[in-house]
């Protein structure tokens, strides 16, 4: 028998956690739960133009039933450690897809956010574990005491710090990016097909809505700058 | 030699049903041990070796291409043929098969003609249930357009890319029996040679494209799919792979060639724009339902098109057939674009060249609307001209296009040779003088999908078949003399390139034996090519070696067959001292200088065998009878 | 004009390549690619030199053959065209066009400009297909069709299996592939009772080449020279999903992919 056309051997199918597809999947329905995040993040966040009271009472509001946090702090844990898993796994498998790298390649219609997804992702992440060290552990807190449970004082006295608030804008944008392209990526993994023309639409609205998102976070930022919120 | 047909008795419409009656079945569970060789992947060969697989034998199917789906079946843009009569425009088998045999000048088997017609309906239902993307009407049933010139509408067509969609069928098809372990398919493998044991085709040499590796397949029939041979030519519509080897070396083994000169020649190319020029890109047919041809009435007017004014130009198809105008077949339309270029009155730099202007069609309908119809071919030649067809008229000239000449075959689509079988555009069957638009695919299809499986069996069936291994003498031997082609091509080590010869050859052929022939032309024709061919062999010049890939050396043994091909064509087209289809012999036609058939002397299929590289080939004449046709002179004025 | 062509030369895949650099006068504006490098073979071979090797065929687009970098795009600067059809004037006077072959783990290099591309066909064998044998279809008006539905098989059949979607892709993914073949099938009636399994084994064995995944940037659909929609990714892994939650316990299989190229001559 000739080898020279296919081989007979046959091998199991890769499973759906083995493929690509799967693990794109994967990272859709994680990306979603963690955007759907992000926006009630924002929501709450917002409260802090409503004042010192209401910010705080919203922060203990979080707080009325412990096992219940955990419960969503669990599910958005697992939702990063996926994500960033099949990210990991993907990025190590492109990597043996193309062994030998042209010597000019141009980039004709990607987006800049698209083409940047592997490292806006980690610098988010670290952004993520820095944030989460400053206000909600309060282990990195320069210039001012941390208070457990005054969450206004908090975030206040950690802006006022301006390379902080240089260091969350700085991520923030990189994340807009990340959800700029991950809001469309995620509709094409998870499989909802759209006619190019309506690709075009729904490209923009990820834009617009990744814009909206960190225009709110941002202005946090700049607010406790510009001392409007004091 | 004597040339049995094998036409089944009775009448015609009766013929195939009694024909399979006939046949010998294989018993189904002896199937899987024959082995069937088919070469080429195009329609007919894919569509072959997919049902043969289906059916439970050992196929093995060849193609020269990287892949299956390559094959030139892919470039057919306009449409497939069926006798549906999905219209009710009156549209019957009979009709077609009677359209058909009267395009083709009467030169071709009424019987196989009249098979391809019935056959014409399984194809379509064959290939919708295959998933191939046919244009539909919004009520979801088929849509048809007409198509060259026919009177009703019964072509069937998938945009300007059908070929491409059936093919992929038939591809399909093929990769689903490779799956299932029946067929195994060798790409970048090109037949090089046949294995004759006892009178009977039993085997192929190949050689693997990439390492060099020459490899015996032995096998019980060998189905030849290979396409037809316009590159002889060099220009022409035809992929550049296009080739004749594998038909060739199987002639040289004593399978019969028949009417080699039959070459078709499509009136709308884009033109040739300068020496480099590697192939001819065809523009549909279609195009000539809403564009009008015309030149300058005067000679060397080098003015703009539309600086031209109306009465200064010559719409000569309308003038001259005021019946059906620029709808005339391909091949007057071709012959009166040359009449009009020879004159001097050809357009573009070249002067190789008429328009074909939309303007008039622009005016009429709305330029919305010959976008719909048209845009991608529009879109097509503005990307190769630079030149917005919108606005300026096209360019087109004639180009060679298909070959209805082949291997000869009989009703059963056997060669000279028991075993060997032919089919598609490889064989001669059923196009005669002249092919129909949109015919080519059908008669792919139908040779491939509904008569080659039954036939091959057929034979199979009837035929001892006795044992045969690599260590044959006879294999060895087929094998030596491969060997030494290669060594010998590769060992000149001349000066001249494989391509420069292919052209002068190329240029030979299309001068002499292209749209109008002499007998004076063709003797010197024949000249030229015999001193082209002996300075092939001193002074060719193929780089690299045998063992790996290696274009130039493929292209080398391809030219070398087409040097042995274009002699015999020319030679064809001497004997053959009548005009009719393709075929236009200057000393025989009308007084207004139409072709003029000559059925008394020339009603018969010339079927050429090889004798030997400097003998003359020794000609058997099949008789063509018209029992259902009647047989007339082909107006269309 | 005149133009500077950079090409990677390699001689076979175990060989190392490099880039030569050869000028070529005389090229007329109206030249397709490959016409160009006809020439630039033409003369290499007058030389005593061997020509570039390069995959074409048809020559006018359709076929899939040819293709290879130019100046870092599949098929060069010009949208929805292949090598093939793409001509020069597209290109200034003096310029220097980088020429280098598809690169991806999927499709091992040959020689030169050429490729191995089997990896495509053995997608299209896992389930590529509608299984109807020769002889039993029912007539072709039986199942209507709707306009619209075959306009959109039709977008996605349009693919020419050249492999600058794969080519073009930063990870090297088969995913417009595939996601095309799925469409064009998974769309029409006659695809419907096979979409599930179609899915599973098409996917598996696009998973089973060393094919990237698909990051929906959009590169494959820009350098498509039939431009198949990006849609058509979408749909696979909407038909993937859906066949995965249905699935039942029959076995997909694949193939393990093949690279060698020599044969014994046993038949």
């Amino acid at each position: 028998m000739s080898t020279s056309a296919v081989a007979v051997s046959k091998h199991r199918a890769p499973g759906f956690w083995q493929s690509t597809n799967g693990k794109k999947i994967v990272m859709a329905v994680t990306g979603c739960i963690l955007i759907l995040f992000i926006i009630g993040h924002l929501l709450g966040n917002l409260l802090i133009y409503a004042g010192p009271a209401r910010y705080n009472a919203y922060a203990a509001f979080l707080h009325f039933d412990d096992t219940l946090l955990w419960i969503i702090r669990s599910v958005l844990i697992v939702s990063v450690v996926l994500h960033i898993e099949a990210a990991a796994q993907l990025w190590l498998r492109n990597k043996r897809a193309r062994p030998v790298n042209y010597s000019r390649k141009e980039a004709i219609r990607s987006s800049y956010a698209s083409r940047t997804m592997y490292w806006s992702g980690p610098i988010v992440l670290a952004f993520v574990i820095f944030h989460l060290l400053e206000f909600t552990g309060g282990f990195i807190h320069p210039g001012s005491r941390f208070i457990a449970g005054d969450v206004y004082h908090n975030v206040v006295a950690g802006f006022s710090v301006w390379w902080i608030s240089a260091w969350y804008i700085f991520s923030l944008c990189l994340l807009g990016l990340h959800l700029r392209h991950g809001l469309w990526s995620m509709l094409q993994s998870f499989g909802i097909p759209h006619s190019r023309a309506r690709e075009v639409v729904l490209k923009r609205l990820a834009l617009w809505i990744a814009v909206v998102l960190i225009a709110g976070y941002i202005s946090i930022p700049i607010s406790v700058l510009t001392g409007l919120v004091k | 030699m004597k040339l049995d047909a094998k036409i089944p008795s009775g009448p015609i419409e009766q013929a195939w049903d009694k024909a399979r009656f006939d046949m010998k079945l294989v018993n189904p569970a002896n199937k899987r041990k024959h082995t069937v060789l088919v070469i080429g992947s195009g329609l007919a060969g894919a569509s072959a070796a997919a049902s043969m697989g289906e059916l439970g034998y050992n196929v093995r199917c060849f193609c020269f291409q990287d892949s299956p789906r390559r094959a030139h079946s892919i470039a057919a843009q306009g449409g497939i043929n069926a006798a549906k009569n999905y219209q009710n425009d009156g549209d019957s088998i009979y009709r077609l098969f009677y359209d058909t045999v009267k395009g083709g000048d009467f030169r071709s088997r009424e019987a196989n003609v009249y098979r391809l017609a019935q056959n014409s309906l399984n194809i379509i239902d064959q290939c919708v249930a295959q998933g191939v993307p046919f244009a539909r009407e919004y009520g979801g049933a088929l849509t048809n357009r007409s198509f060259g010139g026919a009177q009703v509408s019964r072509t069937f067509y998938a945009r300007g890319q059908t070929g491409q969609q059936l093919l992929l069928g038939a591809y399909q098809a093929l990769e689903r029996q490779v799956q299932a372990g029946t067929v195994t398919m060798f790409p970048r493998t090109e037949m090089l040679d046949l294995i004759v044991i006892d009178g009977q085709a039993r085997g192929i040499v190949t050689r693997n494209l990439v390492t060099g590796e020459l490899n015996v397949h032995i096998g019980d029939a060998v189905v030849l799919a290979s396409g037809g041979y316009g590159n002889v030519y060099y220009l022409s519509t035809n992929a550049k792979g296009s080739n004749v080897t594998a038909s060739w070396r199987a002639h040289k083994r004593g399978a019969l060639f028949a009417n080699p000169c039959f070459t078709q020649i499509h009136p709308t190319c884009i033109p040739v724009s300068g020496d480099y020029q590697s192939k001819l890109t065809l523009m549909s047919e279609s195009l000539r339902n809403d564009g009008r041809i015309w030149v300058p009435k005067q000679k060397g007017d080098k003015r703009r098109p539309d600086q031209i004014p109306a009465d200064e130009r010559d719409y000569y198809l309308e003038r001259r057939y005021p019946s059906f105008g620029n709808l005339v077949p391909r091949d007057v339309a071709s012959r009166n674009a040359k009449h009009v270029c020879d004159e001097g009155r050809g357009v573009g730099e070249t002067g190789l060249g008429v328009y074909l202007d939309f303007s008039d069609a622009i005016q009429r309908l709305g330029e919305h609307v010959i976008r719909e119809r048209y845009g991608n071919l529009f879109d097509m030649y503005q990307r190769i001209t630079d030149e917005d067809p919108y606005k300026v008229p096209m360019r087109i000239y004639p180009a060679i296009h298909y070959t209805m000449g082949g291997l000869w075959v009989d009703y059963y689509l056997q060669s000279t040779i028991p075993g060997l079988f032919v089919a598609g555009e490889a064989n001669f069957s059923d196009h005669g003088a002249n092919r129909l638009g949109a015919s080519a695919l059908m008669q792919g299809l139908s040779d491939g999908y509904f008569i080659i499986p039954y036939t091959v069996g057929n034979y199979i069936a009837t035929s001892k078949l006795d044992k045969v291994d690599d260590s044959h003498p006879a294999v060895q031997q087929v094998v030596s003399e491969v060997q030494q082609g290669i060594t010998s091509l590769l060992s000149i080590k001349g000066k001249r390139t494989v391509d420069s010869f292919h052209r002068e050859l190329g240029k030979i052929m299309w001068d002499e034996c292209g749209m109008s022939r002499t007998a004076q032309g063709l003797e010197k024709a024949i000249g030229q090519i015999r001193q082209l061919r002996e300075e092939f062999w001193q002074n060719v010049t193929v780089p690299g070696s045998g063992d790996d890939l290696n274009q130039s050396l493929e292209k080398a043994g391809r030219v070398a067959d087409f040097l042995e091909l274009g002699e015999l064509m020319c030679i064809d087209a001497r004997d053959r001292n009548e005009s009719c289809g393709g075929h236009f012999r200057e000393e025989s036609q009308t007084a207004d200088g139409e072709a003029q058939r000559d059925d008394e002397n020339y009603s018969y299929v010339a079927a050429w065998g090889y004798t030997g590289p400097d003998s003359a080939p020794a000609l058997s004449k099949e008789p063509l009878e018209f029992k259902y046709v009647y047989r007339s002179q082909r107006s269309y004025k | 004009m005149k133009l500077t062509l950079k090409i990677w030369r390699q001689k076979n895949r175990d060989e190392k390549g490099r880039f030569f650099t050869y000028p070529v006068e005389n090229v007329n504006p109206e030249m397709s690619m490959l016409e160009c490098l006809d020439v630039l073979n033409e003369s290499l071979i007058e030389r005593g030199e061997e020509p570039v090797a390069f995959e074409h065929d048809c020559r006018e687009g359709i076929c899939g053959s040819c293709g290879f970098m130019i100046n870092g795009v599949a098929h060069g600067p010009q949208s929805a065209t292949t090598a093939c059809q793409l001509t020069m004037r597209h290109f200034k006077d003096g310029q220097e066009l980088t020429i280098e072959p598809w690169r991806a783990a999927a499709f091992p290099l040959i020689k030169d400009l050429v490729v191995d591309r089997r990896a495509l066909d053995r997608i299209i064998q896992a389930g590529g297909y509608i299984s109807v044998s020769t002889g039993n279809a029912p007539d072709g008006n039986n199942i209507p069709v709707g306009k619209d539905i075959a306009d959109r098989a039709m977008d996605a059949a349009a693919c020419i299996g050249c492999g600058a979607c794969v080519a073009a892709c930063p990870n090297a993914s088969a995913a417009l592939f595939t996601g095309a073949k799925i469409s064009h099938l998974g769309i029409l009636p006659q695809g419907k009772p096979e979409q599930d399994r179609r899915a599973l084994s098409m996917v598996a064995q696009m998973n089973t080449e060393p094919f990237g995944s698909c990051t929906n940037i959009g590169e494959c659909t820009a350098a498509c020279p039939k431009e198949i929609p990006l849609e058509v990714i979408a749909t696979m892994n909407r038909d993937y999903r859906g066949a995965t939650c249905r699935k039942r316990d029959d076995l997909v299989q694949v193939v393990a992919p093949v690279t060698g190229w020599s044969s014994s001559s046993k038949s």
